[in-house]
């Protein structure tokens, strides 16, 4: 057994607190030890020929390289020894910087830590065993879950590639939150105006099946080859039928709150399209408040429309598909305003949410576009915007949400177009704008006379102490810059409310075997260096589900999620993860605990022989069979018993060594 | 040898996907543990057999740390639930064998948990130290292969 170790300095941080040469001179005495070296940046190209050049040099049949996490630069090495003509899987790896240099003060104790686990990880490297990654063909195909403007840019990335997009969206229409929006920040360009096109796009690609009123159910399978079961609900329109016309909904008799697209601020039919330039046209028919699903009685739809295109007996349609990718854009939540009880939000009628507003200036909203109070005609002299409602705080969200700062002051500056009389005073924290043009777009406002109060609101309230402030919402904060108490009485507050995740975040997670931050936005690969894969491959994420961004954000990362998946396709085959299971055949008692075990139902029983057996296309190597097998006849490659004992029994050997009980 | 010099031998079995990330989550926000705990990369808590955990202690380990994914967001669906199952089986092992189960720490830490990790390595390495050394308890030591 030729060994070869390599201890990485990783500039100062590993050396910086682990003695490397200590930790290097160390390894080089252990059992089987041929080479051991140090090196500032072992995943340097430098770094890398230097392990290639010894393993030819020495003949080096075993490579452990202590440095960072494996699931940071596994793969770097296991390419390196595949280079010089050694097995991948003859690589192990000893993370004496996330689980040492990293986490310890004194030095001593992180360098026989980092010794404790080089040690552990050139015992247990005597015990691997060749494996050979098998290829799978990769489906072209991709999912893409959400149809807002990450969702649709991703789709349309794809799409144009030529390959094949199944894009399943929540609501009757794709657009996403952008669609609701009025005017972007800090271009001031109409929302809808710039997305409906990419909307048609998208609902005329004779590469795209758009699958909207619809949710993912169930995914199975491994990259390059998922199933996903999807539920189309049903819309109780026939779409062969169905011209769009729209002449159903006007007359639908039953009327109710829009809490969706209109936030709340506005009202549509039992039967409707969220908004009028919705993809796909068809309109659908919400059954819990459909007089005729509620009551038995009504039809008028059915009466009026001239295409005989309503169907109220449609079911439910699951249909199963196959998909190579995955990428999730499921979107945010605002946050609920009505968690800050002090902020009156739902007890006042003239506090207003931001969706709320942004509903209200838009010139196709309940209001057409005008600014009034909630009784629909008076227009507000004063307006007080909140900042930061439910971000930046510890009791509700701890998170910055990104673009409330920049919507902000996009709301002050339709205040002032549209009544350039009245008074908008913003309550802010802090402005953070950044992004391109928009720190430029924060000074346009101070010229415009936006009034910036530095201080988060306190409260708003009702009850009056001057008569001045008779029949006025009245603002409380501290003004932190002139270091007062102010009072500042409004006709009307915006209440800029926060991204948060979406409320099922984590249901959705599981879905996708992905997992999610401790906030609910899910977890992405690496923070810096991968934003848009997850831990499991094949499954991307793009947008605000991942975490608060603006749109130019998103857009670009729904365009990096296809780039990703686009080249997983142009490759045409993934290599699968060789560490599988497999039965020994002469000791298995046929107990079937195993079978019990597997999450996956990748062992069978063979009836006449009473044997188990893996079906390895399966399989997924988690283990859980092993631990459960009574007569110790199941292997895990690259996980097997003799591995795992033999790194733990070098842990602690070495302990033994360095620190004596 | 004085009482205060004791410090626990520690070995953790990490699953590769909530834990193991986890506890490098820890390192990246450089949050500060003892350390005591020795970690193991294994591919799901289910894979951490009884036996594992035994052959750690009769190695001469202080404490045993088995991490998992939560419940629910198993990177395999539903392996920890095997651990989960499994810990009745690890006490009445240990309990067998006279080990205190205190010794055995089970926990579900996900990858966004790098504090928790660093709390729980700190609770558990403090924990042992108020108990005395297992070196010498077990006499009997099998060879791995």
């Amino acid at each position: 057994m030729k060994i070869g170790v390599y201890t990485c300095h990783c500039g100062g941080n590993i050396a910086g607190t682990v003695d490397c040469e200590a930790v290097t001179e160390w390894a080089g005495r252990l059992d089987g030890v041929e080479v051991s070296r140090e090196y500032k940046f072992m995943c340097s190209s430098l770094g890398q020929e230097l392990i290639e050049e010894d393993i030819k040099e020495y003949g080096l049949d075993r490579v452990v390289v202590a440095s960072c996490s494996p699931h940071m630069h596994e793969p770097t090495f296991r390419n390196a020894c595949q280079r010089a003509g050694l097995n991948p899987y003859f690589l192990e790896m000893a993370n004496i910087r996330e689980h040492a240099s990293w986490v310890h003060k004194d030095r001593s104790e992180a360098t026989e830590k980092a010794m404790a686990l080089t040690a552990a990880s050139v015992a247990r490297v005597r015990y691997n065993e060749p494996l050979f990654a098998r290829l799978s063909p990769v489906n072209q195909n991709t999912l893409v879950v959400g149809g807002g403007v990450a969702g649709i840019q991703a789709a349309l990335e794809i799409a144009n590639a030529g390959y094949h997009v199944y894009l399943v969206e929540r609501e009757p229409s794709i657009g996403g939150h952008m669609a609701q929006l009025d005017k972007t920040f800090p271009t001031l360009d109409c929302s809808a105006c710039i997305l409906t096109p990419r909307m048609f796009e998208v609902g005329n690609h004779e590469n795209i099946t758009m699958l909207t009123y619809s949710e993912v159910e169930e995914v199975s399978g491994y990259i390059g080859n998922f199933e996903a079961r999807i539920r189309v609900r049903a819309r109780c329109i026939n779409q062969e039928l169905c011209t769009g016309c729209g002449v159903c909904e006007e007359k639908c008799p039953a009327k109710v709150v829009d809490t969706i697209f209109e936030a709340g601020l506005g009202r549509r039919k039992a039967v409707y399209r969220p908004f009028p330039q919705a993809v796909p046209k068809f309109p659908v028919i919400d059954q819990d408040n459909c007089i005729w699903f509620q009551k038995g009685k009504c039809r008028a739809c059915e009466k009026f429309c001239p295409t005989d295109a309503i169907d109220f007996e449609q079911d439910d349609r699951i249909l199963e598909i196959e998909v190579g990718n995955i990428i999730v854009a499921t979107g945010y939540d605002a946050f609920d305003a009505r968690r800050i009880s002090q902020y009156g939000y739902a007890r006042y009628p003239n506090v207003f949410t931001a969706l709320e507003f942004e509903r209200m200036t838009n010139a196709a909203g309940p209001t057409e576009g005008n600014v009034v109070l909630r009784d629909g005609e008076t227009q507000p002299d004063s307006i007080a915007i909140i900042h930061c409602v439910g971000s930046r705080d510890v009791r509700y969200r701890e998170h910055c949400s990104r673009v409330c700062c920049m919507y902000s002051l996009k709301f002050a500056h339709m205040v002032h177009e549209k009544l350039p009389n009245a008074t908008v005073y913003n309550f802010y924290i802090d402005i953070r704008t950044p992004g391109k043009d928009y720190e430029e777009f924060y000074h346009r406002l101070l010229e415009e006379g936006t009034v910036f109060i530095r201080g988060r609101a306190a409260s708003i309230t009702d009850a009056t102490l001057t008569p001045e402030e008779e029949g006025k919402l009245i603002v409380t904060a501290e003004d932190t810059l002139v270091g007062r108490q102010r009072r500042i009485p409004v006709d009307m507050a915006i209440l800029s409310t926060g991204l948060e995740p979406r409320h099922d975040s984590h249901e959705v997670a599981r879905i996708f075997s992905i997992s999610c931050s401790r906030e609910g936005f899910f977890k992405e690969r690496h923070p810096k260096l991968d934003p848009i894969a997850t831990m499991t491959d094949g499954v991307f994420i793009a947008g605000c589900a991942q975490g608060p961004r603006d749109i130019p954000d998103t857009v670009v990362q729904g365009a990096a999620a296809a780039a990703r998946v686009l080249s997983i396709i142009g490759k045409g085959e993934v290599e699968i993860e060789a560490a599988k299971a497999e039965v020994n055949d002469l000791t298995c008692v046929g107990c079937q605990m195993c079978i019990e075990s597997c999450p996956y139902s990748a062992i069978e029983h063979l009836e006449e022989r009473q044997k188990a057996r893996v079906i390895e296309a399966l399989c997924k190597g988690c283990g859980t069979c092993v631990a459960a097998c009574l007569s110790k006849s199941i292997t895990l490659y690259h996980f097997t018993d003799q591995q795992l004992v033999a790194q733990m029994r070098g842990a602690m050997d070495a302990l033994f060594e360095l620190v004596p009980a | 040898m004085p009482e205060d010099s004791y410090e626990p031998k520690i070995i953790g079995f990490l699953c590769n996907w909530c834990s193991y990330a986890g506890a490098d989550g820890a390192g990246m926000a450089r949050r500060k543990q003892p350390p005591n705990v020795k970690i193991i990369r294994v591919p799901c808590s289910g894979r951490v057999s009884p036996e594992l955990v035994l052959r750690t202690f009769m190695q001469g380990a202080d404490g045993v740390m088995v991490l998992g994914c939560h419940i629910g967001d198993c990177h395999y669906g539903n392996g920890n639930h095997r651990t989960a199952k499994r810990f009745p089986v690890y006490h009445r092992l240990m309990d067998y064998m006279g080990i205190e189960k205190e010794r055995l720490w089970v926990q579900w830490v996900s990858a966004s948990e790098g504090q928790l990790f660093a709390e729980a390595v700190t609770q558990f390495t403090e924990r042992l130290r108020q108990m005395p050394p297992m070196r010498g308890k077990l006499t009997t030591v099998p060879s791995p292969d």
